[in-house]
């Protein structure tokens, strides 16, 4: 009995190191030639820190990481808002009518075809007259992520039990303190959750900001796209490597945020 | 049970070693309830036609009742019969549609659950998750604007008052679910409410938790003598806790009675069957000789009663008797010249005998072929005088054990 469990999770060792491998390996390879000393982008030339000295002298690059640093905080900040108001209402609104129209409207964002939303924007902005810039590309990527939030945070306040709020209520809190003493602190966790998810989700997307961006004010992905077309530069392994790196401490903060939320109450937000 | 024995056959005998039996009829107990407050006095809740529907549906139908001060009053019923939703009314987390709720003669119906004088303790106890036990009981207090080394003084007060000393700084998922439930109970407890509502407040404990916690709650109550009202749909529950049980179906107030009254003089058939177990013959009631009445059951029998408390208008009438209150013997009792016609003999066959520890449940088949169930208690523990299936056997009771309902 006992080997047979063994054999089996060598099996399994197995199949997650290589699906570990599919996922990861092209990652890894671009972390490791990005502290490659050499100029050619696929021969080793030894360890060097030369490409992220590039980048920190590279103002157009430096320019465009700014820019999409300041766009994915502003829409992440909005957009969980705006989504944790919207997961309010449809967890704790009054049953209307339409409210099942109303939350697959509010999700019809996480499914649409990126290219759709971006050339709907597009117009919206042009029919608006608006310049485009950095507000544009922000109204844009909060639409997206208002979404995320508003998933991770109603699968929230659909496993609290109700019945705390009445308790809030029943000790004394009218309901709006009610809600802000014992609800908000318990969906704290989601909420955060919620906006890290909205923060990388902005950071990462190039489809939606190439429609709604004008020009001077290319996010970092634009930027990096652009330049891979005229050839790969090893300072962008040496980017891609600084956005691996932060993304991943947000999913880890994220997931952390997540398990505290869960520990908490009775079933978990799903990241 | 002496019952069992053939060698002890006079009823008079018998009669005197049932201890469950009363000696005066059903009637004079009501009389004899002890009383919590001196009737005269205004309740302390007063519940005049309350309604509450949700769409089509009735959940509370124009009902009224009072509660004195100082009692411990249960609500009672098979789940859907409007229970909680009345209990919730009282909270006021909902609002009836129709009718006054008042709370020391002031209508509260409309009032919002915090600014009410009362306090509920729930089900699934809904502690504050983020909040240590000590913040959980504390928090209606701070709502209620107490000075800080008041809390303190009440929330020590109210640990040791439910005995978790040293638990104070646990979280709740820290907690068994005994000690969750006594949290919930002081946290409930702590802003002193007029009335605690309690819905359910044990049904998510096991059995002998269960029942250590139901002594604890009524020591609690007399202790404080606080106003308690209690949800249950578990009998023995609301009839160990309560001074006074109402017992609901479908939105209404079938009785609200003692809990001995409830059981040994239903209102009712529907209360007789939903209280306790009992047999009930069907039949229509006869001629009547001083205090008694005598009643032909189908198929042939006729069984004489004690007089019941209001006089039987309708010839269709339904005699109930509780199971422990028929005996059995091999060859019935002796009557002597008193009582003659005065002791119920039923003959049949014994079809099935269910022992359960504490008791042993007989059904006897009658010749007429009712089925009569007999409950005996298990006396001595090598009882061999017990009766076996297929035996012949007399089922008899007397008049005052029998109760009539108008069908």
């Amino acid at each position: 009995m006992g080997r047979r469990v063994n054999q089996m999770s060598r099996f399994n060792i197995t199949a997650l190191a290589l699906g570990l491998a599919f996922l990861y390996l092209p990652i890894v390879i671009l972390i490791l030639y990005s502290f490659n000393a050499s100029r050619l982008v696929t021969v080793w030339g030894g360890w060097s820190l030369r490409w992220y000295h590039e980048f920190f002298n590279d103002r157009a690059m430096l320019d465009a990481a700014w820019m999409s640093l300041r766009v994915a905080a502003v829409s992440a900040t909005v957009a969980t808002l705006l989504g944790t108001l919207a997961a309010i209402g449809l967890a704790r609104g009054e049953r209307f009518k339409g409210r099942s129209l109303f939350s697959s409207m509010l999700y019809a964002p996480l499914v649409m075809p990126e290219v759709i939303s971006g050339l709907s924007l597009l117009l919206l902005f042009v029919a608006l007259n608006a310049e485009r810039g950095f507000w544009t590309v922000t109204i844009a990527h909060t639409t997206l992520t208002m979404c995320f939030v508003t998933v991770v945070v109603q699968s929230r306040l659909a496993s609290l039990d109700r019945s705390l709020e009445e308790a809030a209520m029943d000790l004394g809190c009218d309901p709006v303190k009610a809600f802000l003493s014992v609800t908000l602190p318990l969906i704290v966790p989601a909420i955060v959750a919620g906006w890290m998810l909205a923060f990388t989700l902005s950071l990462d997307d190039v489809v939606i900001a190439s429609f709604t961006t004008g020009p001077g004010s290319a996010t970092l992905p634009i930027r990096i796209y652009s330049e891979v077309r005229l050839g790969v530069k090893p300072e962008i392994n040496a980017i891609c490597t600084m956005v691996i790196a932060l993304i991943a401490v947000v999913i880890v903060i994220a997931s952390f945020a997540s398990k505290l939320s869960s520990s908490q109450g009775k079933s978990a937000a799903p990241l | 049970m002496t019952e069992e024995s053939p060698d002890i056959e006079t009823p008079k005998a018998d009669v005197a070693a049932e201890p469950a039996t009363p000696e005066p009829p059903a009637e004079a107990i009501a009389a004899s309830a002890p009383q919590v407050e001196p009737a005269g006095e205004p309740p302390l809740l007063r519940i005049e036609g309350v309604g509450k529907s949700f769409g089509n549906f009735r959940a509370v139908d124009r009902l009224s009742l009072d509660i004195r001060a100082g009692e411990f009053f249960a609500l009672l019923g098979p789940s859907g019969c409007g229970k909680t939703t009345l209990l919730r009314m009282l909270a006021g987390f909902e609002t009836p549609d129709e009718g006054r709720i008042l709370l020391g003669g002031n209508d509260i119906a409309q009032v919002p659950p915090h600014l009410r004088p009362v306090n509920m303790m729930f089900q699934n106890y809904a502690l504050f998750p983020h909040l240590s036990v000590r913040d959980n009981i504390a928090f209606g207090l701070k709502r209620a604007g107490m000075a800080r080394a008041e809390i303190a003084t009440r929330v020590a007060e109210m640990v040791s008052l439910v005995r978790l000393e040293g638990m104070e700084k646990r979280k709740p998922d820290q907690l068994s679910g005994g000690q969750k439930q006594r949290v919930a109970l002081a946290r409930s407890l702590a802003r002193r409410p007029q009335v605690l509502l309690l819905d359910e407040p044990l049904a998510a404990l096991d059995k002998k938790l269960r029942e250590s916690t139901q002594h604890e709650l009524m020591e609690l109550q007399r202790r404080l003598g606080m106003t308690f009202i209690i949800v249950t749909h578990d009998q023995e529950e609301a009839m160990t806790v309560a001074n006074r049980i109402g017992v609901m179906n479908a939105g209404r107030l079938e009785q609200v009675a003692t809990p001995r009254d409830l059981y040994e003089a239903p209102h009712s058939r529907w209360i007789a069957e939903f209280i306790g177990d009992v047999n009930l013959f069907e039949g229509d009631a006869g001629w009547r000789q001083g205090n008694r009445l005598t009643v032909a059951i189908k198929d042939g029998d006729t069984i004489t009663v004690g007089e019941p408390r209001q006089p039987v208008t309708k010839t269709a009438v339904c005699v109930a008797i509780r199971p422990e209150k028929v005996k059995l013997s091999r060859r019935g009792p002796v009557s002597d010249a008193a009582n003659t016609h005065a002791i119920n003999r039923l003959e049949g066959v014994v079809s099935d005998v269910g022992y359960l520890g504490g008791l042993t449940v007989y059904k006897v088949k009658l010749d007429s072929g009712i089925v009569v169930r007999s409950s005996m208690a298990n006396t001595a523990r090598l009882n061999m005088d017990g009766y076996l299936v297929g035996q012949r056997v007399v089922a008899w009771f007397t008049p005052d054990d029998c109760m009539v309902l108008e069908q």
